[in-house]
């Protein structure tokens, strides 16, 4: 058993004929459409409108969402997303994904708690390309602390004030609409609706925050409001009860997160190898020495694991019975186990690793988002102890 | 017009094949296999003339073991409208595949039948050749265009030197050069609609072909593995190794 991408990969017993048809075909786009100008972009620090449109035509935005809507959800289960997820990870930089499948967690809201009225109006146009959403929850005050967010949507009449700001959003800059948690009732985490906010909207601001670690090919942005007037029929859900949105949003958002994490771990494993195999220090090859065998070993026990792993909360997700503190520290697994390869990799590719134009180099500087964004390792841990009744 | 496209499971394109240790077969345990790009170009030809309103409907048939149905199923999720399984066992060689290409043309009648030009497997190239003698119909080879005009069809065929345009009376068989077209990719939606199309399994007895063997493989080796390169100090040394040891100045 070799330890390229493909062979480091687990059987899985779910899988049948659609799934690796829907991988194969999603290879032949991916390394056609994006894998050439993957480094370009990310240097570039943008992918292009025209990207939208194809994965539109591919299938990849609307996996999971109804063909009503332009989506594809008959015969869709977890495997066919967890094999998106893997496949964009391959691309190994991370800002790619993170803003082409940044809908990913505006949309789900929408489609979820929303009107049928918002889901016509904004879903066919986001699964086809044409149109963004992005998911408001950060702001400059806090990330970690969800229940205590400031901005808020002051009644009036038929519509919402909305006055205050939001930071860290993937795909800010692009958004048409964006999913944002506002303050409508008391405080604390029972006083929190979501609100869609077009853009377009009078009293809307937003700017870039170009200069990141990582993610360079994705838009991030502080979004402001002030005093933007939206209808009340923009809520997404009950009034109040945003907080339960949010909640049930993240553990979509950290399964995909955690299996493009596994997955850029197992490009670290393959460059690695490759070139373990190929180089040679005190006359023998890099894998030959002891030092860098244990390395690799322990890379691919902490991969296997992380996929071990993401397999059983995917089927706890198929079976309805998903535990959030499961699926919290899967995250935690995920990003540790990104971090050590990541790191680990960097070290057998040496001094060639480290000039920028390959896939290890970009993936280096992906670690640290996946550990904060999406929640925190610490607020992840956090969380698991309470919902395992500690 | 009904139009057959022949798709056949080989060794994807990007895996580096291994020879077995006792140099019976090339080694296909647990190797990633795909349509033969040839075939893909079919197929592809194929579904475009339907979109053209040329063909009415387009029939994607495999030969081989039940899991070249994988590969009928792509053919249809890339536009075909349905299949046909001829199940067989081991290997079979490209007379009996002609034979048996020749039984589903008997049974469907089709008025052009697309192949691929070769498989990237055992690059015979001769399967469609030998379908055009049994089932006594034109071929054009290599095409790099096909043009369907009335109750013909206009090959542009890829031949040493240049081009050769020829003009095949229908019912005609192509097969198919890599300039012909672009593969499209298969959309997610079409993957799963693909489930439900048709995909009718037939035996080589069901057509009355008996599967016969002329051709015993003795034995499969890997090339030779190059030489590492060296460097040269400066152009005289290259100069003096190129006359002297490559000899080839
Ligand atoms: C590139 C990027 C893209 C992002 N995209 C989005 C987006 O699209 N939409 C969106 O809403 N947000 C987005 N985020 C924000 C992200 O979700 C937050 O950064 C994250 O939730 C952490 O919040 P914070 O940055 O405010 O850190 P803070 O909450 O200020 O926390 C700082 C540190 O303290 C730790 N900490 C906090 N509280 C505790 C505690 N009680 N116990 C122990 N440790 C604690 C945290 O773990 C963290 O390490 C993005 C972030 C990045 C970097």
């Amino acid at each position: 058993m070799a330890l390229d991408f493909d062979s480091a990969r687990l059987p899985n017993p779910h899988l049948t004929e659609s799934h690796h048809a829907w991988r194969q075909q999603l290879r032949r786009f991916i390394d056609a459409e994006i894998m050439p100008h993957a480094d370009d972009w990310d240097e570039a620090g943008h992918i292009p409108d025209t990207l939208w449109p194809k994965a539109a035509a591919v299938g990849l935005l609307g996996l999971g969402y109804p063909e009503a809507y332009g989506g594809t959800l008959e015969g869709i289960d977890s495997w066919h997303a967890w094999i998106a997820q893997e496949e964009l990870a391959r691309i190994g930089a991370g800002g790619i994904p993170a803003s082409l499948m940044v809908h990913g967690i505006g949309l789900p809201p929408v489609m979820f708690w929303g009107s049928e009225t918002m889901k016509q109006t904004v879903a066919p146009a986001v699964l086809a390309g044409s149109k963004h959403i992005s998911l408001g929850i950060t702001e400059p005050d806090g990330g970690s602390d969800v229940a205590s967010i400031r901005t808020t949507a002051v009644r009036e009449g038929d519509s919402f004030i909305v006055n205050g700001s939001k930071t860290f959003i993937t795909g800010g800059m692009r958004a048409d609409w964006v999913s944002t948690a506002v303050r409508t009732g008391e405080a604390g985490a029972r006083g929190i609706s979501m609100l869609l906010i077009p853009t377009d909207a009078e009293g809307f601001s937003r700017t870039a925050l170009p200069r990141k670690q990582g993610w360079w090919a994705s838009d991030t942005a502080t979004l402001y409001f002030d005093n933007v007037r939206v209808p009340a029929d923009q809520l997404i859900g009950p009034e109040n009860q945003g907080f339960w949105v949010i909640m049930t949003n993240f553990n979509r958002e950290r399964m995909a997160m955690a299996a493009g994490m596994e997955a850029m771990a197992r490009v670290c494993l393959e460059e690695a190898v490759t070139w373990a195999q190929q180089r040679q220090t005190f006359g023998k090859r890099l894998a030959d020495h002891q030092v860098i065998r244990h390395k690799i070993a322990r890379m691919k026990q902490l991969i296997n694991a992380t996929q071990s792993n993401i397999r059983l909360c995917f089927e706890s997700i198929e079976a309805d019975q998903a535990n959030p503190g499961d699926i919290a520290l899967l995250k935690v697994q995920a990003s540790e186990t990104l971090e050590y390869c990541a790191r680990e990799a960097m070290q057998i590719l040496g001094g060639m690793g480290y000039l920028r134009g390959n896939r290890v180099e970009r993936i280096y500087r992906e670690v640290r988002v996946n550990a904060i964004g999406g929640g925190s390792e610490e607020i992840m841990r956090d969380l698991a102890a309470r919902q395992y009744g500690l | 017009m009904k139009v057959l496209v022949a798709v056949k499971r080989v060794v994807d394109y990007n895996v580096k094949v291994r020879a077995k240790g006792d140099g019976s077969d090339v080694d296909l345990n647990n190797v990633k296999m795909a349509i033969n790009p040839f075939c893909e170009i079919a197929v592809e030809e194929a579904v475009r003339l339907k979109e053209a309103g040329v063909a009415s409907e387009v029939i994607a048939v495999s030969i081989g073991e039940k899991p070249c149905q994988e590969q009928i199923r792509t053919a249809l999720a890339l536009g075909a409208d349905r299949g046909i399984h001829v199940e067989t066992e081991g290997k079979v060689e490209p007379l009996v595949v002609a034979k048996l290409l020749k039984g589903v043309v008997d049974k469907e009648e089709p008025q052009l039948v697309i192949l691929g030009k070769q498989s990237i497997d055992g690059d015979n190239n001769q399967t469609g050749q030998m379908l055009g003698a049994l089932a006594n119909m034109a071929q054009g080879t290599f095409a790099s265009e096909v043009k369907v005009d009335g109750d013909k069809v206009n090959v542009t065929r890829e031949v040493d030197g240049g081009l050769q345009t020829v003009s095949l009376k229908l019912p005609a068989i192509v097969t198919t050069d890599l300039r012909l077209n672009e593969p499209r990719y298969a959309s997610l939606p079409n993957i799963m609609k693909a489930k439900k199309k048709q995909l009718d399994v037939f035996s080589p007895a069901d057509l009355g072909v008996e599967v016969t063997s002329h051709i015993e493989q003795v034995k499969v080796e890997p090339p030779a593995e190059r030489q590492a390169g060296i460097k040269v100090a400066d152009v005289a040394e290259l100069v003096d190794k190129l006359k002297n040891e490559a000899k080839v100045i």
